[in-house]
């Protein structure tokens, strides 16, 4: 069996970042595993700008994003294999993959970093009642047909969600000729950035209907339109509120879920509420030298912030496979409900630890608070805090060092 | 007049708000940086969009393209007029020039991706 010292899952911003990272603090036996015929995963199709502003203090489009990494990667003469997909990791880290010129091989790994990402999430996860016709895409497949491809999906859109993608696409389309009639948002605010309400709905006049739900499909061979309801404060809708909306392509951007599956196979314990491993400061999952990090981790808004949380995993890999440790301790991190979760979820050094975190609400005037029973060791003003905004915060090890657990919680004034 | 206004220079999107008099920005709340400060002035004066879209190369493919500085936003729709009016020859590389000084607002249409004249 080939051995490797680190096997990175996945070759998007985050398996590229956590390879450049580990090959810098020293690590030179590595291989990346890409399932697509490129490097850069996601983000060749998002060709909108936004990206990089906190890595690289510029704004670059996604292409361009990925086009900084894969430079770093070729650089380095960093190995990676394109179309191969992993079909199996073990908690030794056996890592089983296959593509059309090798077959089925396998690699005894000294390390794994999962950078596999996410997904979307697709209708079926919504029991929307009505006809099942075409014209009915996710956000992202539609972003590829027009970014990739060069097809347009349809003329009269209806966007189903308010997250990132759908935004994006809603601008995208609006430039392409199409006419997008609502984007219909069942929380009463929106999932995406504030910039992209802005950018990408209020410069075409597109409506954003805020605690609005499609509740029926309609039309048989090809999408004839749907029904949106207002919904209350429960999320039903209210029968006297429906309303008809002519359109032949309905675009779903209902959020974004981590892609486990390998991760399960390897035995790594699972966070209910982000969905992805449940990991300590250096993005070590539960089962020893297999490491997480981006998407597949928790989803995040911002690249920028997939390649610092990479470049944790891809150092803290270094070190895990030279044995190099900080003083060790075992401290569990909770949350209050305000705030939905952490990562990571355990603090097992005694070093720095950047630790991202996302709250339940729309909050405005808040205190972010971080205390070890009654005793605070670390706050911080903000005006405001949103769901759709990550946060983040660095604890130095002298704030936590004698905590026994640190409960993250939000004060509203 | 006051106008609320939400930044996009950056994705913290901070909330602004600008007085303005006979059509002239008076003063400036709610930004948190310099270019935020800027791009409130910028909105209610003459606002600035870059545009980002693909071009159909001459094999059929498509590729991302941007304008490398803002352009005025009453002229992206005619912009997208332009990038699709065009066909581009491959190779090109991230950052190559496409079309110049597009509809004479100084600002270049670059591919922001590399593509070989192969598939």
């Amino acid at each position: 069996m080939k051995q490797i010292d680190l096997v990175i899952v996945g070759g998007g911003p985050a398996g590229m970042s956590a390879a450049v990272a580990a090959y810098d603090n020293g690590i030179k036996n590595i291989l990346i595993l890409e399932r697509d015929s490129h490097l850069g995963g996601i983000l060749q199709q998002c060709i909108h700008n936004g990206f990089g502003l906190h890595r690289f203090g510029e704004e670059l489009t996604g292409p361009e994003y990925a086009w900084r990494y894969e430079q770093q990667v070729y650089e380095r003469n960093i190995p990676y294999l394109l179309n191969t997909m992993v079909l199996d990791i073990s908690p030794e880290k056996v890592v089983t993959a296959t593509n059309s010129e090798e077959g089925v091989f396998q690699i005894q790994a000294k390390a794994v970093i999962l950078a596999m990402g996410c997904r979307e999430r697709s209708k079926g996860a919504l029991n929307i009642a009505g006809t099942r016709p075409s014209g009915i895409f996710s956000a992202g497949t539609a972003q590829k047909y027009v970014n990739l491809k060069g097809y347009m999906p349809g003329k009269n859109v209806v966007i189903l969600g308010s997250g990132d993608i759908g935004l994006i696409m809603a601008r995208r389309m609006t430039l392409e000729g199409a006419k997008v009639h609502a984007v219909c948002e069942l929380m009463p605010y929106s999932g995406g950035l504030a910039r992209n309400i802005e950018q990408c709905l209020n410069d075409f006049g597109i409506p954003l209907r805020l605690s609005h739900t499609v509740v029926e499909i309609h039309g048989k061979q090809r999408l004839e339109g749907v029904t949106i309801a207002k919904v209350d404060e429960n999320r039903r809708p209210i029968p006297e509120t429906r309303e008809y909306i002519p359109c032949d392509t309905l675009l779903l951007s209902v959020g974004l879920i981590p892609e486990n599956e390998l991760s399960k196979t390897a035995g790594v314990p699972l966070d209910r509420v982000t969905s992805g491993a449940v990991v300590d400061q250096d993005r070590q999952t539960s089962v020893e030298g297999i490491f997480a990090c981006g998407n597949v981790l928790h989803v995040h808004d911002l690249v920028d912030y997939v390649s610092e949380e990479a470049e944790i995993a891809g150092k803290s890999a270094v070190a895990y496979i030279q044995g190099i440790t900080a003083e060790r301790t075992d401290i569990p991190l909770s949350t209050d409900g305000k705030i939905r979760y952490t990562v990571p979820q355990r603090i097992t050094q005694k070093k720095d630890v950047t630790v991202f975190f996302r709250v339940a609400d729309v909050y405005r005037n808040v205190t972010i608070r971080v205390s070890d029973g009654d005793r605070v060791i670390y706050s911080k003003k903000k005006l405001k805090v949103a769901p759709g905004e990550m946060e983040s915060i660095t604890l130095r090890p002298d704030q936590f060092a004698d905590a026994k657990a640190l409960s993250f919680a939000l004060e509203v004034k | 007049m006051v106008r609320e206004l939400t930044c996009i220079v950056c994705p913290k999107g901070c909330p602004l708000r600008v007085e303005l008099e006979d059509g002239v920005v008076k003063s400036v709340t709610g930004h948190t940086c310099p270019r935020g400060l800027q791009y409130a002035n910028d909105e209610c004066i003459h606002p600035m969009r870059t545009v980002t879209s693909t071009v159909l190369a001459k094999d059929g493919r498509v590729i991302p393209v941007k304008t490398d500085r803002t352009i005025p936003k009453e002229k992206m729709f005619e912009c997208m007029e332009l990038i699709n009016a065009t066909v581009i020859e491959l190779p090109v590389t991230v950052g190559q020039v496409l079309l110049s000084d597009i509809l004479g607002t100084g600002a270049n249409l670059v591919a922001t991706a590399n593509a070989d004249e192969s598939l």
